[in-house]
Parts: C-alpha cells; structure tokens; sequence
C-alpha cells in the first residue's frame, strides 16, 4: 500500500490536528509507516491551510504529497487549488457547506457532503468539523480501521470533549458510508 | 497527550526537545519564533518535571546570554531560534567560541532574508551557520534529516559540545521540524553520554585555559560557584583566563581553538552513502532535500540509471574526504539545495577537480522535488 492524502481548507478548521489524527491512527495504531507534514500561512484563522499525510507499508522517502489518491478540501479557495490535483482513480471529497463550485475532473470521484453543517446541526459544534470530515473520509475511503481512528482522537483531543469528537467521528463515518454506498450505486 | 508505547507519532521539533533532556540538558532559555517554536512549548512542559530550568527571555540574544551563563554553572544549556534569532545570537556565539562554553543552539531555518516568509521552508543559513560570527573560530553544524534522526543526532551535539567545549549549531529545516513520523524512542540505556572534563586540581592552582591540565587541546572546565573562581573574558586571553594582546599567546589560543576539530574531525562527521559503490552519478544532499534525493536515486536506478547518495548530517567541518573520495569514482555530483547555492561551492573545493558538480538550487519556498533531482540526474 502506498497512499498520499491532502486535507486542504482554512486555518483555523483543524486541518493540521486532522491530519496528526489520521497519521496516528494508520502509524501508531494500524502499524503502518507513515509521514505528516503541513503548509500554512502566519495567520491564526483564515489563510489556506493543508496537511499532508502519506501510509505505506515501506519506508518512505520523500515525505511530501506529490500526487495524491485522496483529497478532502473545506473551501472555496482550497478546491479551487487543489480539487484539480489528484491521482486517476482517485478521490476527492468536498465539504459543499463551504465550497458552491465542484472541482470538474475526469478520471476521479468527486463524492460531496455538507461536512461543517453536519458538525454544527448533527454533532451540534462546528468546531469539531475536522472530526467529521474524518470520519466521512475513513468511510469514503477505509483509509484506517475506525478503531485505530477511535484511539488516535482519544489521545489527541483535548479533555472532556472525547465524547463531542467520537459522536463527531461516528456520525462522519456513517454518512461517509451512505456516501460511498450511493456513489457506487448510482 | 502522549500514547503509552516507546513507539509515537512525533514531530520534528518535539524529537529535537525531548532528545535534548535525554541528552542530559537542564537549562533552556529562549524567544520563541516560527517555525521553532514547539521546542520552547515542549521543553515548557517537559524540563520542570525533570529538575531543568526553562525561561522565556525578553528576546535572542538575552536567550543565549542566559544559556551562556548557565553553562558556566555546569548545566548543558540549549536554545532554539530561526532565522531572524539566529542573526541576533551571533556575536554571543562568538564569546562561546572563544570562552569554549559548550552549548547548543537550534536553527530551525525558515526562507529570508530578514523576516522573509515565516512559514516556509529553506536551507538557506548554512554559511551563517559556519560564518555567522565574526573571527577564526570552529563550529560544529549538525543537520538531520529525519524525525528520529532530530532525537539521536541533537544527543550527539551536547556530547560534540561537551567533549570539545565549543558552541554546537543544530541546523534542521522547517520541513523536519513540522513534520511528523513514527519514532521509536531509544532506551536511554542505548544513548552514549558525554560531559565535560572537570578540573581535578585544587581550586587555587586552577588555570582555567590550561589544555595542558587536560588532553592537551580542550582545558578542563570548573562550574561557577563550586570555589574555582576565575576571570572570564571575550578578549583574548591567556591561562589565566585573564587578557593578552602577546603576539605568541594571541597565535597560542587561535591555533588551540582550530587543532581542537582537527582532532575532533572523525569524531563528529557523520555522513550515510547510499548505492555508492557503483554508482555513476550521485546525489550530494543534506536535511529534507536528502529525503528527495534518496527517491530521486531509486527512481533513477528504476530508469536504468546508476545514482547513489551522500547524505551528510555534518555541515561543518565539511566532509572534505567522502567528497574526494567519491568525486574520484563518479562522472558528476549533484548538489540539490534551498538557497541559491552554498555548499555546492564546498563540493566543489573538495572535489578538487576529479567530477563535474552540478548545483540545483530552489528559492520559491517549496522543497526540492524527487523529479527534479531525476531529472538532473538524466541531463549530466
């Protein structure tokens, strides 16, 4: 196996904590070798903002994406980036809470979902959008065994909102699945 | 926040931090500045549960005056910066050079000049590195190239420091510094651990500049207030400690300082060589730059290509003897870099002649590419 995944957006919607998340949830937790690495600009919120993580089962050398199967994009401005930059065969999941133009590619499956409005009237805090979009990715995709995606938020979120981003994480990965479900099925 | 096993997902600076108390350092004093400063979050946390000290200074070069200091008193001292800091710390890097007060200092580099683009990745302070300060003096630049290598190789740096009693740079880029892998922490049974040599002579016959007392090139060295009192001073100084401006003495401590990293030269390369054995072309590369060459070789084999790779994690003293070693057995080095082009010229004066050194340079703030080094591999 050897992956590449781009969740790109805004800083300020967690991006960077996401991807930590799904490093250590497919490195530490599903055994994987893996790499994280990130871009962002000096601003605190706003700003594009991307993490970047690769799983293989070999060592990798360079540890930046250069041509990604998976890509997950929360703006406008990050779909208009990188909606155009991902492998053939690959996918590309959009939060349409935030993004009204779908990225047009041949050759790659574009699977929509309202990620942060799912955050802010499902789960009830659009905070934890990041935690859905994980979810939705992991059903999307099986990128990492839910499991190890459960330890890795456990470990990484800060207390007393385990249970917020769990409920966060469930609810994306069951609406990624009905996603996938009807993607496949069309 | 951290799992329970030896083996975690970690980030470069984090491995930088936490390697440098398993080193055994107990003092940091710092300013902090992106993209370094995770090391000032983590160590924050982490020395005050290990009897350190951490202080946030009112800015550079107070961080690296107070490291100075406690060096003095004997604790392994460390402070971390980028590029902006790294300016304002040099003159205090000299008075470490020439006082021999061994300490660390982390550049984490980031693109400049000046302010330049806070984020963004380089590797554009190597001559700072070397050259930063002014005068002859020796200086040790160490730069890893992996998360787990940040933990191993800083160790290495405080030994360097303690060994030699001279300023260490540690040299990472932003790349290294930000991303994260899965590290195996070593047992601290696995580390070697270096300290400085004390004096063993009662406090008044103490010289403190005497090599002699020692190994011949590296004076022993007395904590403040354990009753060796002596005069410290950036002039240069005789045995005393105290100032000489005598022809011969001044010649005396600057020859000393320099036959220290002739001595130390083997001790403190540390260069990996990848296919090189029979390799046609190679790649010469350090940091995050070396993780692309090392796939732009697999690729390149891939193709039919012979390249092999040279890794160094010395910067300074330059691995003069690899690169003629290796200069002499390949048609042409490759020299891929995050600046405009600054060892290249290194690879070039130690080849001596014996290959083509082709220099790939890359300035927009994005590193290197394993393409891009391919594709030089196939043009020379």
């Amino acid at each position: 196996m050897y992956k590449e995944i781009r969740l790109s957006g805004t800083g300020g919607q967690g991006l960077i904590l996401a991807g930590l998340i799904l490093a250590e949830a497919a490195g530490v937790y599903d055994g994987h070798e893996v790499i994280q690495t990130q871009s962002y600009g000096p601003e605190a919120r706003g700003g594009a903002s991307r993490a970047e993580v690769i799983i293989s089962d070999n060592v990798i050398d360079f540890p930046k994406v250069t041509s990604p199967d998976i890509v997950l994009v929360m703006s406008q401005q990050a779909c208009d980036r990188y909606g155009s930059q991902v492998k053939q065969g690959g996918i590309i999941l959009v939060d349409d809470t935030n993004v009204s133009s779908l990225p047009t590619i041949e050759g790659a499956s574009v699977v929509t979902l309202p990620i942060t409005e799912i955050a802010r009237h499902d789960v009830g805090r659009q905070v934890v959008a990041n935690v859905v979009a994980l979810g939705a990715l992991v059903g999307v995709t099986d990128i990492a065994t839910p499991k190890a995606m459960e330890q890795a938020i456990l470990s990484r979120v800060p207390k007393g909102t385990e249970e917020l981003n769990m409920k966060a994480f469930n609810v994306g990965l069951e609406r990624g699945r009905e996603a996938r479900a009807k993607h496949e099925t069309p | 926040m951290h799992s329970k096993t030896d083996t975690r997902l970690m980030q470069g600076n984090e491995a930088c931090a936490e390697g440098a108390i398993a080193a055994g350092m107990r003092f940091f004093a710092g300013y902090p500045i992106t993209p370094s400063t995770e090391i000032a979050e983590e160590l924050a946390a982490l020395l005050p549960k290990v009897g350190g000290k951490f202080l946030q200074m009112e800015d550079e070069i107070a961080s690296i005056s107070a490291v100075i200091g406690a060096s003095l008193t004997g604790a392994k001292s460390m402070t971390a910066t980028s590029g902006p800091g790294f300016s304002l710390k040099q003159e205090s890097i000299g008075f470490a050079a020439i006082a021999e007060i061994p300490c660390v200092i982390v550049n984490v580099m980031r693109a400049g000049p000046s302010t330049g683009v806070p984020t963004a990745p380089s590797q554009a302070d190597v001559m700072q590195a070397r050259w930063g300060t002014h005068g002859d003096h020796p200086v040790v630049v160490l730069c890893p190239t992996s998360v787990a290598e940040t933990y191993t190789l800083i160790v290495e740096a405080f030994n360097i420091s303690e060994r030699w009693r001279i300023p260490v740079i540690f040299l990472m880029d932003e790349v290294i510094a930000h991303m994260r892998e899965k590290v195996t922490i070593p047992d601290s049974s696995q580390l070697r651990i270096v300290d400085r040599a004390r004096p063993t002579c009662k406090p008044e016959d103490y010289l403190p500049f005497d090599a002699d007392a020692g190994d011949g090139v590296v004076p022993p060295m007395a904590d403040f207030g354990t009753g060796y009192r002596y005069h410290l001073t950036g002039l240069t100084h005789d045995k005393t400690g105290f100032p000489t401006g005598k022809r011969p003495e001044v010649d005396t401590l600057i020859r000393r300082l320099y036959s220290k990293m002739d001595k130390a030269k083997q001790e403190v390369t540390f260069v990996d060589e990848v296919l090189i054995e029979d390799a046609d072309v190679a790649v010469f590369a350090y940091g995050i730059t070396a993780r692309a060459g090392a796939k732009a070789v697999r690729d390149a084999r891939a193709e039919g290509i012979s390249a092999g790779l040279v890794r160094t994690k010395t910067l300074w003293p330059f691995p003069d003897e690899h690169v003629e070693r290796i200069a002499s057995t390949v048609r042409a080095i490759v020299v891929p870099e995050m600046n405009m082009g600054q060892l290249v010229h290194e690879v070039e004066r130690a080849s001596k002649g014996k290959t083509k050194v082709v220099s790939l340079t890359r300035v927009d703030a994005e590193p290197i590419s394993p393409d891009e080094i391919l594709s030089a591999l196939k043009e020379v």
